[in-house]
């Protein structure tokens, strides 16, 4: 497998005077002493996001006020099992706890699937895509300044829809797909971007989000409730409620609290269950795409004309999986090429080839391919992974098979289907990264034109991410 | 710089073009694949064998995404337990996927490769396209 990489550098080399230079291509001296470790796709994101553990979990970079939402839960909830549930286990019943306790790991459990779930995100479009779609649309060829906004029409059960295209995502965008400002990605079935949460909320996450809110309506008005019960019971007998307070006064906090949010999380639970079941969006609801405001006939093209089916497709249905595939690995050595800044598209072309070349050569290998798909393809692979590039052809030429299988079979393990287990830990750890090990090439391609928001700047602008960034493709 | 050049001079002749094949909405939101003939293959591929990979893989992907008994139960049941099984089990989705990254093995193996050609799985696409690539149609590769 090592046949493909970089050499380790000898430490007795680097301490003495005349080092040799390791065998890399001289592109760019290699910074890091170590052979570099394959990349995982999500440290070369290019939206607005911010990854944890390795890649399996995903959060907006805001993180919003997801931190008040987790404190006040866990507030409240903590005051009521201190204050309120032995006196109410006295006087009432011992159900009391255990219905709180149910309802507080299923918020709790919701709330962070909703925030740590990647909400839908579709990866950018590969720089070859965008160019096949440049070319329908524009025959000019003019490229040098912001093409006026780009539509295309499509008939969705005899209504029609508009598709607006996307210039930070170069693509157009899927029918209920928005791009999100904040966390710079296109979102497919976007309902909103969530402060509370830290996320948007879209189609792969919204099902977590609706049982969340669901949920804390339920918490917070059965706490409330036990609240009024426990101080009514402590106030009888002519004590009264200051009384009652005093002896109590976590109840006080937790009255509070729980009085100003059952009314907007109700309203927002109410509103949310009248969305699912007319399967619309708050996006569309907002913007009342469907709601007849231009006069025209217009209905709902994905509503399934009743209500229990609604529901049912929108919380039931199959739970989509992640395309964005975060902890896939980048093929060897792209990763390092961070000054690629100026490699052009036919290089471009050769980083979202290499999955399809590792891919397609190693099962055509199998088969005992063509042969000039075996010493054409297969170079496509081998240059990224640093061998000086005098010595390709020679190297495919003169010893194809065991070069090929082992640097391909390299790159094939290190992107691989997550059936074959890659070099890491992520076959022994859990298996939510199944979700999102999805054998995607995700392209990080920083867009020349400013994106659709209007708050972002134009440009490639810092978005912190390491790994290549792209030139423009024209 | 020299290391693009010699890039620019193997890739070219390796790849010449590729085809992307767009989703179909007309049925909404479903993953559905247009099954119109592109005119690049014409010289490769017979319309017929085309049409029908693309009509495989879009049932395949409406199985994945169908809405039925089974369905809603995986879905109530997850419900229940706050979506934890998600952890433990694998989707029915996914169940589909791998048999579709079957299916595209078998068909690149079958009939796309002898023909020069390669099948993308649009899962690596997001779904957005299915990517045909057409590799140059060489005797005898020089690789300079």
């Amino acid at each position: 497998m090592k046949n493909c990489e970089y050499q380790q550098i000898d430490p007795q080399a680097l301490s003495t005077p005349t080092p040799t230079p390791p065998p890399h291509q001289g592109d760019e001296p290699e910074k890091k002493t170590e052979p570099k470790r394959p990349k995982r796709k999500w440290e070369v994101f290019p939206g607005k996001n911010r990854f944890y553990c390795d890649g399996r979990i995903i959060v907006a970079r805001q993180s919003g006020v997801l931190p008040l939402t987790v404190g006040l839960i866990l507030v409240t909830s903590g005051l009521f099992f201190i204050f309120d549930c032995p006196f109410l286990v006295k006087h009432l019943t011992s159900c009391i706890p255990v219905i709180g306790g149910v309802l507080f790991v299923f918020v709790i459990i919701t709330l962070l699937q909703t925030s740590f779930t990647d909400p839908g995100i579709l990866p950018r479009a590969t720089p070859d895509e965008a160019a096949d779609i440049e070319k329908q649309i524009d025959n000019t060829g003019n490229t040098s300044y912001r093409p006026p906004p780009r539509t295309k029409e499509v008939l969705i059960n005899q209504q029609v829809v508009k598709l607006k295209y996307c210039f930070t995502c170069k693509m157009f965008r899927p029918p209920r797909t928005s791009h999100c400002s904040l966390c710079d990605n296109c979102v497919e079935r976007f309902d909103h971007h969530c402060p509370w949460v830290g996320n948007c909320v879209g189609k792969r996450n919204y099902r977590f989000f609706y049982t969340f809110i669901v949920s804390l309506s339920f918490l917070t008005a059965f706490i409330f409730g036990c609240v009024t019960t426990h101080l009514a019971l402590r106030a009888q007998g002519g004590k009264g409620l200051v009384f009652a307070l005093q002896e109590s006064p976590g109840s006080a906090v937790e009255l509070v609290i729980c009085f100003f949010s059952v009314w907007s999380i109700l309203g927002l639970s109410g509103f949310h269950t009248y969305l699912v079941a007319s399967n619309l969006t708050t996006n569309e609801d907002i913007k009342g795409s469907w709601s007849g405001k231009s006069g025209e006939d217009v209905t709902n093209p994905y509503s399934h004309k009743n209500i229990f089916i609604n529901c049912c497709s929108v919380l039931c249905a199959p739970m989509p999986p992640s395309l964005i595939d975060r902890r896939g690995f980048l093929p060897a050595d792209e990763s390092a090429q961070t000054g690629g800044t100026d490699i052009e598209l036919p290089t471009l072309a050769t980083k979202s080839e290499i999955n399809v070349c590792t891919q397609g050569t190693k099962g055509l290998l199998e088969s005992a391919a063509l042969p000039p798909l075996l010493s054409t393809s297969c170079p496509q692979g081998k240059p990224q992974t640093a061998h000086p590039c005098p010595d390709i052809s020679p190297a495919v030429n003169s010893d194809p098979s065991p070069e090929l299988s082992t640097g391909c079979g390299a790159h094939h393990r290190a992107s691989s289907h997550r059936d074959a287990s890659p070099p890491r830990h992520t076959k022994t750890r859990s298996k939510k990264c199944k979700r999102a090990a999805l054998h995607i090439p995700n392209p990080a391609f920083d867009a020349p034109v400013s994106p659709t928001s209007p708050d972002t700047g134009p440009g490639s602008k810092g978005r912190g991410h390491k790994g290549a960034s792209f030139a423009p493709l024209h | 710089m020299a290391e693009t050049h010699s890039l620019q001079d193997l890739q070219q002749p390796a790849v010449s073009s590729k085809v992307f094949v767009q989703r179909d909405y007309s049925s909404g939101t479903i993953c559905r694949f247009q099954t119109k003939f592109p005119s690049e293959l014409e010289s490769r591929l017979d319309k017929q064998q085309f049409e029908e990979t693309i009509q495989a893989l879009n049932n395949l992907y409406a199985e994945a995404e169908k809405l039925g008994g089974k369905s809603y139960l995986e879905g109530c049941l997850a419900c229940l337990t706050a979506y934890t099984i998600f952890l433990c089990m694998e989707t029915h989705y996914e169940k589909v996927l791998k048999k579709i990254a079957r299916y595209i093995k078998d068909q690149n193996e079958k009939i796309y490769a002898p023909r020069g050609l390669l099948l993308t799985d649009p899962i690596e696409r997001g779904l957005r396209v299915v990517e045909v690539t057409i590799f140059e149609d060489r005797s005898i590769g020089s690789g300079r």
